[in-house]
């Protein structure tokens, strides 16, 4: 049985609030973090979701899902959104809004999918393109917590530009606090690239991963053929499958690429 | 309801004009997306069965073989996941609930309302009225092929009227309950019953 240790049913509902876009922040030519104010916000668990809701002028509207990047010590929320070029609400929040833009969300969704300090570790987290926003959550509590806990992130990306959140992963894993980085990259590498070289497999996990020896909290989190992927071969290589919790963010996505 | 603030230069890629088979709050989607907790168990037939169960007593149990023998229905319903995608005329084909409790015996249902576990520990919970008289299935074929593991193959609960994450993967037992009781999801956050028309996606909805 998957653990349920969270919080149970019932609770007050969920009311839709306004948000306010405070600073938009390109984090790869693709990807926008999108700083949020939020009155009346409860605060969330690193993992945790939103649903954000537009509202066109004609009324139309439109939600999605997107996962809480900010940890719940920070004082803004922050979502990360990849933009699908053929998409209805992705494109919008990851190239037209801006400073000062509303829109509605609703949350903290997901009891399950959450990494809270007092769970302990080893921390191991496996992301795809932006699947990674969630983990980032969570990385962003442990720091916050100075916590020690052994973690290690193996990240997969099209390219060193499509790396999101490279430059506050290189300054969180320098401060040798037990937290290793790794960046696989599936397109372009640069020349001298030491990190992964192909999508993440079961061998590159057995090489490279938290042995299941050490019973890890796994958490995988991107398209749907990396997440599925990953979790079979861990399994595969004897971690236990009540130690692993997804995330799928896409379609079944043949075609997506991380 | 309160008043939505205008979100500056959001057009709608879609008309306004809603389709009556898409719920509030829901899209259209072509794909099929893929939506678990945890890895995808690993099927293997020869050890799989089906059981009913009343409290601790064991109703009936299908070996795989058994299942596929009984009485098979197929079905095109439109389905509706609570992040947000609907898909419409998806074909499936499995035996109904009604088929099941036939096949043991049962003329009423025992109690009221029902668990269903699965392969991983996932449980839901819905009221046996809404299993009953053709409304659920449990699902072993999807377009005319075998259910794919990630989508709960080899089979799972087909409930299309509420909300999918009640459509439970890899579905192994149906348990009658005397009360309600809730389930996997249900008791992380999601609504205890789900209707999508209803738009009861999170508790309190
Ligand atoms: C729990 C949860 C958390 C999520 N968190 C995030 C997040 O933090 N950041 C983020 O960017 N997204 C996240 N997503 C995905 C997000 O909800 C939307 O699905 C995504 O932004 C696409 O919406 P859209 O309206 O732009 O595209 P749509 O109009 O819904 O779809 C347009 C087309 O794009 C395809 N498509 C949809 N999603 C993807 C995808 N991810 N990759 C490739 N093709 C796709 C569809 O199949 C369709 O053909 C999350 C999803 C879930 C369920």
């Amino acid at each position: 049985m998957p653990e349920t240790d969270e919080r149970g049913g019932g609770g007050p509902r969920l009311l839709w609030r306004t948000a306010q876009v405070r600073e938009a922040i390109d984090e790869t030519p693709r990807v926008r973090s999108l700083v949020l104010d939020v009155p009346g916000w409860t605060p969330h668990r690193p993992g945790q979701h939103v649903d954000v809701r537009l509202t066109a002028e004609d009324g139309y509207q439109a939600q999605r899902s997107y996962s809480i990047a900010s940890p719940p010590e920070a004082r803004h929320l922050v979502i990360t959104v990849e933009r699908i070029d053929d998409g209805e609400v992705s494109p919008y929040l990851a190239s037209e809004a801006r400073a000062g833009d509303r829109f509605e969300i609703r949350g903290p969704i997901g009891g399950y999918f959450v990494w809270t300090e007092a769970l302990g570790g080893p921390l191991f987290l496996i992301a795809g393109g932006s699947g990674i926003a969630p983990l980032m959550a969570m990385l962003r509590h442990r720091a916050a917590r100075a916590s020690k806990v052994p973690a290690l992130l193996l990240n997969s990306a099209r390219s060193v530009e499509d790396i999101i959140y490279r430059e506050e992963l290189e300054r969180l894993a320098s401060r040798d606090d037990g937290l290793e980085v790794v960046h696989t990259l599936t397109r372009r590498r640069p020349a001298g690239w030491t990190g992964g070289t192909r999508r993440i497999d079961r061998d590159m996990l057995a090489e490279l991963g938290i042995p299941a020896t050490e019973r890890p909290r796994v958490y995988i989190c991107g398209p749907t053929p990396l997440v599925e992927e990953a979790a079979k071969s861990l399994v595969a290589l004897g971690h236990d499958a009540s130690l692993i919790k997804t995330e799928r963010f896409g379609p079944t996505g043949a075609t997506h690429g991380s | 309801m309160q008043d939505s603030p205008i979100s500056r230069g959001f057009r709608g890629r879609r008309p306004p004009a809603r389709n009556d088979r898409v719920p509030p709050g829901q899209h259209l989607t072509e794909d099929f997306p893929v939506l678990s907790a945890g890895p995808t168990p690993a099927a293997k037939l020869g050890s799989w069965s089906f059981a009913l169960q009343d409290g601790g007593s064991l109703l009936a149990k299908w070996s795989w073989q058994e299942f596929e023998a009984l009485p098979q229905t197929e079905v095109t319903v439109d389905i509706h996941c609570v992040t947000t995608w609907s898909k419409l005329d998806t074909h499936w084909r499995g035996v109904t609930i009604d088929t099941l409790f036939e096949a043991a015996g049962l003329d009423e249902p025992p109690e009221a309302f029902a668990m269903i576990h699965c392969d991983g520990g996932y449980t839901t919970n819905v009221p046996v009225e809404d299993l009953i008289d053709g409304k659920a299935m449990i699902a072993t074929h999807y377009e005319g092929k075998p259910l794919a593991p990630e989508h709960g193959g080899p089979a799972r609960l087909l409930v299309p009227h509420l909300y999918f994450w009640k459509s439970a993967k890899w579905a192994r037992r149906l348990r009658f309950l005397e009360a309600d009781e809730p389930g996997f999801w249900e008791s992380l956050g999601y609504h205890i019953y789900g209707d999508p028309w209803r738009e009861q996606r999170y508790a309190g909805d």
